[in-house]
């Protein structure tokens, strides 16, 4: 008999499978290889013996299988290609496949065109996502399966790449929102993924394929498919070979043929290769280099006392950070009484409860003075446990590390999720960087790669200390840095230059991407490292050694935010503290429910938490409406708010028989003042699509082709997707340039803003709707008018040249009576936060980050914050000044002007809205940012998509209104 | 921000540090450029340093092209080589509504960063009229020059691309290509450039004596994208060669279909929006001029009947329309497009569009149009690879892996 066998070598698994003459199944495994490709390739090879009496045909698919073949001289059969085989040979009948890998998802189109994508370069929501979130659960996969199969509803979560989910799903869990729900709208996420990044516009109907480990395994990820995609069970095949597919493709694809020993002999030969990597330096040159270093960490300490004897007061910090709860028992002098550090396994507040308990255990006369909490968790662990109050994270760390080192003038957090850094100057905050959601979850991401590996986080940590040549990465977003572990297993790097290789990855990102250090000396020169993630003494090293310099790390790096709370309840409250005694901590239970709220339109998913004693904590609002509390119910002006208003107005104003539709997306939001004269007085009424909701944007989601398009254009499709059916024609036009407000070099639209129609027509099923979409610019009339009437035509629409010149000038009129009633509203807020006295900020944009669905209501997190809010485009025209760029968009010379209005009014700050994706964000952020430095002015930047979560834009702006608060003196 | 501006006489004892994007091209403007008084050294510094560079001084967000020529340059005034006080720096601007527009503001930058930017000026090289004081001086001598460099590279490049894969002895072509850019440089010093139709003669006959195996058509693979990420092999991990080696193909268009794409832009501004009402015949002229140049190439390729001609820009204007609508002028704009559909007329059904990640122009014009595209063209293989500092080569690999491999399974099929 002459067998056929294929091996599928992917990022974490060894698949192989043997066929026969006529491709039955002889044998099929599937194994993990822990990275050791090579020596796990020759074992299985030798295990199969029995099938190689006679020549046998060969070949390995797979991505960690690409260096093997092309050093070894394996034929090697890509990965998509041998499925595609596989599906051809064995279920002829499929019309599309989804197959979803360790990290690769996949899909299969065979009716009609054959066509086979694989996921991009950013985009995560794979079988690595889904174990990442299932250790973020503490649940192994079959647990959230079961769980998932029994939820009530779901929860949105961003689905365009694993680290964002993770973001939203960690609030979730923070607000305690049911287990099942959770691993439901995991699997949610991981469909619209899948919908969104990979069909890209081609609707997957027919027969389905299931293939890959996630889809064998997880029936609660195939219903989520199933019902997403409003499927039949007899359309759906999950094979028992689901698993191994890829192997059985390669094996049906193998055509060359080896005797045992000849295949034997090439992979041992790889086993024994030398291998080559590039040159980098080790992390300690010697056992020496090594002692010192510790021996220079381990001084800085703090020292710890009692808590048994202890008879003083004591002050308690907690820090609820998004995967862990740290907590800190101070004595009343700064003695640490107590302490821990635990994850949450997705209940902190079990975590905190059985803390407590411990404490009053150990010593029941204690006496708490204060008590305050911080981090993401906050909010909760305060009302829970009745703590005197929170402060925001930024404040906690500098206090705590202010400890340590009374003239530290930069701290670096890296956390499990997040990478915080703040400089200090002159004793108060000067600055702030968050991670912005694309590089988050560093900390957490070596451990759950740790794990993937088959190691603990602390002895992976370990042997990263003895690497001789740790590899490179890259400094992107974990998504990228799975690839980059592929490449260097293909390389066959060791494990301890991996784990070295992540941990410097980490400090890059932290330094390069986050930090965005470009010189050294900016960084400051007393820095305090902490966090759990520097814990990792392969991180601390890596850090000091791409920094050149030494850096403290506290002996409670990882207890900083605690440590920093605590302090600050013992300088804040020298009374007794309201914290829940032993006694109500026994009688403690906690109930969470989660429900619509009905207040508006926006439906924010609420978490109703209900404790012990009746305290109820509402929490995932938004707005304020449906929670009566003490404070925030103040009304302060609010231009987002006046704009949408204003805009509203103009939706309702003008009345005609006859209708023609048009998008509130992108420049829209800017001229749709404009278009509504302009069509009135050619006697026509513009129906606007409504501002987006999240179903809006769902509903257009199929016919994306960029996944990796910012969020406001991506929103269009749904928007048009509205207009169809409701009118007859949409009208659309091409701008490549925008209106001239003569305060830059030239006054184009982004590419996006002015051929987005092209996309939609290009990529949408418009029916029997017609789309107008001339190229129009407002700097010509006579072309304007012409392109106008010709386009019109076409679409059996007949406009005279006088009607058009006449509504053209009804347009302008309206547009800049719209521009005058903003910069007046801009006035009267100004004025009224004056003779009040609050705080303004200027939030700036693009006028189409009105949008709620866009912007996160961010106008009204801030206006709960005590700011008067105004928009960059309210703000009067000043002077056009030089920049340092090439200023050549009108909406982007906005932000200038924007920036140096505040540097020229003491009571303004500005916090800058990004769109993730705006390419050209990355250019006026740096510029804004240089504008408002040369002035002493903080920059706040806050980069929002489709993500849903405001945690740490709150904590962005809680800090900015500390720090503004501190630099004025309080 | 002061900055430091190229002068005239600079050009007697700076040298002009150049990021290299067209490997055969730009071998040929070195002494072009030398002959109008400008002491260009194109740089081929490629190590893990330029990009490392280019992270640490560009904002991350930027598109990578900027990053790399950046860091490129970056890297180079770093290496001890050159006397800083002597080296002007040369970047391309092409001044439309897309962010590359701003290369140079963010090369001055990261000049800043080290404190540089008094001290090293830098030059735009553009046809927009942006960064006027910068002082380059373009004669027409130096413009006629330019030209035929441009265009010998391109007819170079194309040909390299029809004979290299089918090369018995590696190494062969590319010496043919060596020896034929140095006699190129003798005739544009010496005199006798401008006899293209005899050069193209010679340079295919020197092609046709590279030993070959013609027996089998390979695949053919059009690659299509970003300027620089379509051209650069330190930007796209040389892709021509990688193709190569798979055993492709690969089919590129010259760099004076951009050129020519740029003119034509400047005619449909007048059309669309009465731009340029005053010189828009030097856009016309400029555009018969070189057209005219290229049909020179197509007629001796014809006459010998061994390779593939180029195809015809006005075909590729009009290949477009029905897609896209010319009025799409930022970036790479309709001609991405136009490219793609001309390539898979002229049956090249297989395209890779190397794109910078995120590259706003190519949500539009590249991505964009895939799917209106297949309903024309159901066969068509579009592959978007995008790239950036850190998406790994196995990614970008794999990807173009699974590109080829469905390129194979569908000739499998076609010949069947």
């Amino acid at each position: 008999m002459k067998y056929k066998i294929g091996f599928d070598i992917g990022s974490t698994t060894i698949k192989a499978v043997v066929l026969d003459e006529y491709n039955h199944i002889c044998y099929k495994s599937y194994e993990r290889h822990m990275a050791q490709v090579r020596q796990k390739a020759l074992d299985k090879l030798r295990e199969l013996k029995c099938y190689t009496k006679e020549p046998f045909q060969f070949a390995i698919s797979g991505s960690g299988a690409l260096g093997l073949c092309e050093q070894g001289n394996i034929p090697f059969v890509q990965e998509v290609f041998a499925s595609a085989q596989g599906v051809h040979t064995f279920f002829p009948e499929t019309d599309v496949a989804i197959e979803l890998g360790g990290e690769d998802a996949k899909i299969l189109f065979f009716k009609g065109s054959i066509e086979q994508r694989m996921n991009s370069t950013c985009a995560g929501g794979t079988g690595a996502f889904i174990d990442q979130m299932a250790s973020l659960l503490d649940m192994d996969l079959s647990q959230m399966n079961e769980a998932s199969l029994h939820f009530h509803r779901l929860y949105p979560i961003a689905s365009r790449c694993g680290v964002f989910a993770k973001t939203d799903i960690q609030p979730l869990i923070n607000q305690g929102v049911d287990k099942a729900d959770l691993c439901a709208s995991i699997f949610q996420a991981v469909v619209d993924q899948t919908i969104t990044s990979l069909a890209q516009g081609r609707k997957i109907e027919g027969n389905l394929l299931f293939l890959g480990g996630p889809l064998y395994f997880l029936e609660g990820l195939r219903n989520r498919f199933k019902e997403t995609l409003k499927m039949e069970e007899d359309q759906i095949t999950c094979p028992e070979t689901a698993i191994h597919f890829v192997a059985l493709g390669a094996a049906l694809c193998a055509k060359e043929s080896f005797t045992f020993e000849q295949l034997e002999q090439k992979l041992l030969d790889l086993v024994n290769q030398p291998i080559t990597l590039e040159e980098s330096s080790p992390l300690f040159e010697s056992e020496q280099d090594y002692e010192d270093f510790m021996k220079r960490h381990r001084s800085h300490d703090v020292q710890h006392a009692s808590l048994k004897e202890y008879k003083g007061k004591a002050y308690l910090g907690i820090d609820s950070g998004s995967t862990t709860t740290k907590l800190v028992l101070l004595s009343e002098d700064h003695k640490i009484l107590y302490d821990s550090y635990s994850s949450n396994k997705g209940n902190p507040l079990d975590v905190v409860l059985k803390e407590l308990k411990t404490i009053y255990q150990i010593n029941p006369d204690i006496c708490i003075g204060g008590s305050y909490a911080t981090g993401y968790g906050e909010e909760l662990m305060v009302h829970a446990f009745h703590l005197d109050g929170g402060i925001v994270e930024t404040m906690a760390h500098y206090t705590a590390a202010k400890a340590f080192n009374p003239d530290v003038d930069y701290i670096l957090d890296i956390g499990g999720q997040d990478i915080k850094c703040f400089k200090i100057r002159d004793g108060h905050i000067d600055d702030i960087v968050l991670n912005e959601a694309c590089s988050s979850g560093c900390g957490s991401f070596i451990e759950t790669f740790a794990k993937s590996l088959g190691y603990d986080a602390k002895e992976f940590a370990k042997i990263g200390l003895q690497a001789k040549h740790p590899v490179d990465l890259g400094t992107r977003c974990t998504v990228f840095m799975n690839s980059g572990v592929k490449q260097a297993q293909k390389n066959g790097a060791s494990m301890a230059d991996i784990s070295a290789g992540l941990c410097r990855s980490v400090v890059k990102n932290a330094l390069y991407k986050v930090i965005r250090a470009k010189n050294k000396e900016n960084i400051g020169k007393n820095i305090v490292v902490q966090g759990g993630t520097f814990q990792n003494d392969s991180v601390l090293r890596s850090f000091e050694m791409e920094l050149q310099r030494e850096v403290i790390r506290p002996s409670i790096a990882h207890l900083m935010g605690a440590y920093g709370a605590a302090l600050y309840a013992q300088d804040l409250h020298p009374e007794n503290s309201s914290l829940l005694t032993y006694d109500q901590c026994c009688q403690f239970t906690h109930e969470s429910k989660s429900i619509a709220c009905q207040g508006c339109t926006n439906h924010c998913s609420l978490t109703v938490n209900t404790f012990f004693d009746g305290t109820v904590l509402v929490a995932g609002n938004k707005c304020d409406k449906m929670i009566k509390t003490k404070k925030n119910n103040l009304n302060l002006p609010d231009l987002y708010k006046d704009k949408m208003e204003l805009i509203h107005q103009y939706i309702d104003k003008y009345k005609h028989e006859k209708k023609i539709g048009m998008p509130l997306v992108l420049n829209n939001y800017d001229l749709l003042p404009f278009w509504s004269a302009f069509f009135d007085a050619l006697d026509y009424e513009v129906i606007w699509s409504s501002p987006s909701t999240k179903k809006m944007y769902h509903q257009g989601q199929q016919s994306i082709p960029s996944d990796t398009a910012c969020f406001p254009a991506k929103v269009v499709h749904g928007h048009i997707e509205q207009l169809i059916g409701k009118v007859d024609t949409i009208f659309y036009p091409c701008m490549t340039y925008n209106i001239n407000e003569k305060q830059s070099d030239n006054h184009y639209n982004c590419p996006l803003v002015a051929y987005y129609p092209e996309v939609i027509a290009g990529n949408m099923d418009l029916k029997n709707t017609k789309i107008i979409y001339p190229y129009l610019s407002f700097d010509d009339v006579k072309t304007f008018v012409n392109a106008l009437i010709l386009h019109f035509k076409k679409a059996g629409i007949s406009f005279t040249r006088k009607q058009v010149l006449q509504a053209l000038d009804k347009g302008k009129e309206e547009y800049l009576h719209f521009k005058d009633q903003l910069v007046q509203k801009h006035m009267q807020a100004v004025a009224f936060a004056r003779d009040n006295h609050y705080p303004i900020i200027v939030l700036c944009g693009r006028p189409y980050h009105l949008d709620p669905l866009i912007n996160h209501q961010m106008n009204q997190l801030l206006t709960q914050l005590g700011f008067v809010v105004v928009s960059e485009e309210s703000v009067p025209r000043l002077q056009r000044q030089k920049v340092n760029v090439l200023n050549q968009w009108t909406y982007h010379a906005r932000l200038y002007q924007a920036a140096r209005y505040v540097c020229e009014n003491e009571d303004m700050n500005l916090v800058q809205l990004v769109s993730f994706g705006c390419g050209i964000d990355a250019i006026t952020t740096d510029e804004v940012r240089d504008i408002l430095r040369k002035k002493d002015k903080f920059y706040t930047q806050i980069k929002i998509d489709e993500i849903d979560n405001l945690g740490a834009a709150r904590i962005r702006l809680r800090s900015l209104k500390e720090a503004i608060a501190q630099k004025e003196g309080r | 921000m002061a900055y430091a501006k190229f002068k005239k006489e600079m050009r007697e004892d700076h040298l002009i540090l150049a990021p290299n994007m067209l490997p055969i091209h730009f071998k040929l403007l070195t002494p072009i450029l030398k002959m109008s008084g400008y002491n260009v050294k194109i740089l081929t510094n490629a190590s893990d340093s330029v990009r490392e560079e280019g992270l640490a001084h560009v904002h991350n967000d930027t598109c990578y092209p900027a990053l790399l020529v950046i860091g490129q340059l970056i890297d180079a005034l770093k290496s001890g080589q050159y006397d800083l006080d002597h080296v002007c720096l040369a970047m391309t601007q092409t001044g439309g509504g897309c962010r590359a527009s701003n290369y140079i503001s963010l090369l001055r930058k990261a000049l800043e960063m080290e404190g540089w930017e008094e001290r090293i000026p830098c030059l735009s090289i553009n046809f927009s009229g942006l960064e006027e004081d910068s002082g380059l001086e373009i004669t027409l001598p130096m413009i006629l020059h330019v030209i035929y460099g441009l265009l010998y590279g391109d007819a170079l490049m194309w040909l390299k691309n029809q004979v290299k894969p089918y090369e018995l002895h590696k190494g062969d072509t590319d010496q043919a290509i060596d020896e034929i850019v140095d006699e190129l440089i003798h005739l544009f010093e010496n005199g006798g450039y401008q006899k293209s139709k005899v050069i193209y003669q010679k340079m295919i006959r020197r092609l046709k004596q590279v030993e070959q195996d013609r027996s089998v058509q390979k695949i053919r693979v059009g690659i299509v994208g970003e300027i620089y990420m379509k051209y650069s092999p330190l930007g796209n991990n040389n892709l021509e060669d990688y193709l190569i080696e798979e055993g492709f193909e690969p089919v590129l268009s010259g760099v004076m279909d951009f050129m020519l794409y740029c003119l034509e832009n400047g005619l449909i501004d007048y059309e669309y929006y009465h731009m340029h009402k005053n010189t828009r015949w030097i856009y016309s002229i400029g555009k018969d001029v070189i057209m005219r140049m290229q049909k020179t190439f197509r007629n001796a390729i014809r006459k010998d009947g061994t390779f593939l001609e180029p195809d015809d820009f006005e075909e590729v204007i009009r290949n477009g329309k029905p897609f896209i609508n010319p009025g799409v002028k930022m970036g790479e704009g309709w001609l991405l497009t136009s490219e793609v559909v001309t390539l898979i007329k002229s049956g090249v059904n297989n395209v890779i569009s190397a794109q910078p990640f995120g590259c706003l122009p190519n949500h539009i014009v590249a991505k964009g149009m895939v799917h209106k595209i297949k309903e024309q063209y159901p066969n068509a293989n579009v592959v978007a690879i995008d790239y950036d500092p850190s998406a790994s080569k196995v990614n970008q690999e794999n990807r173009i892996r699974l590109m080829m491999a469905n390129a194979k399974l569908m000739s499998e099929i076609s010949e069947k």
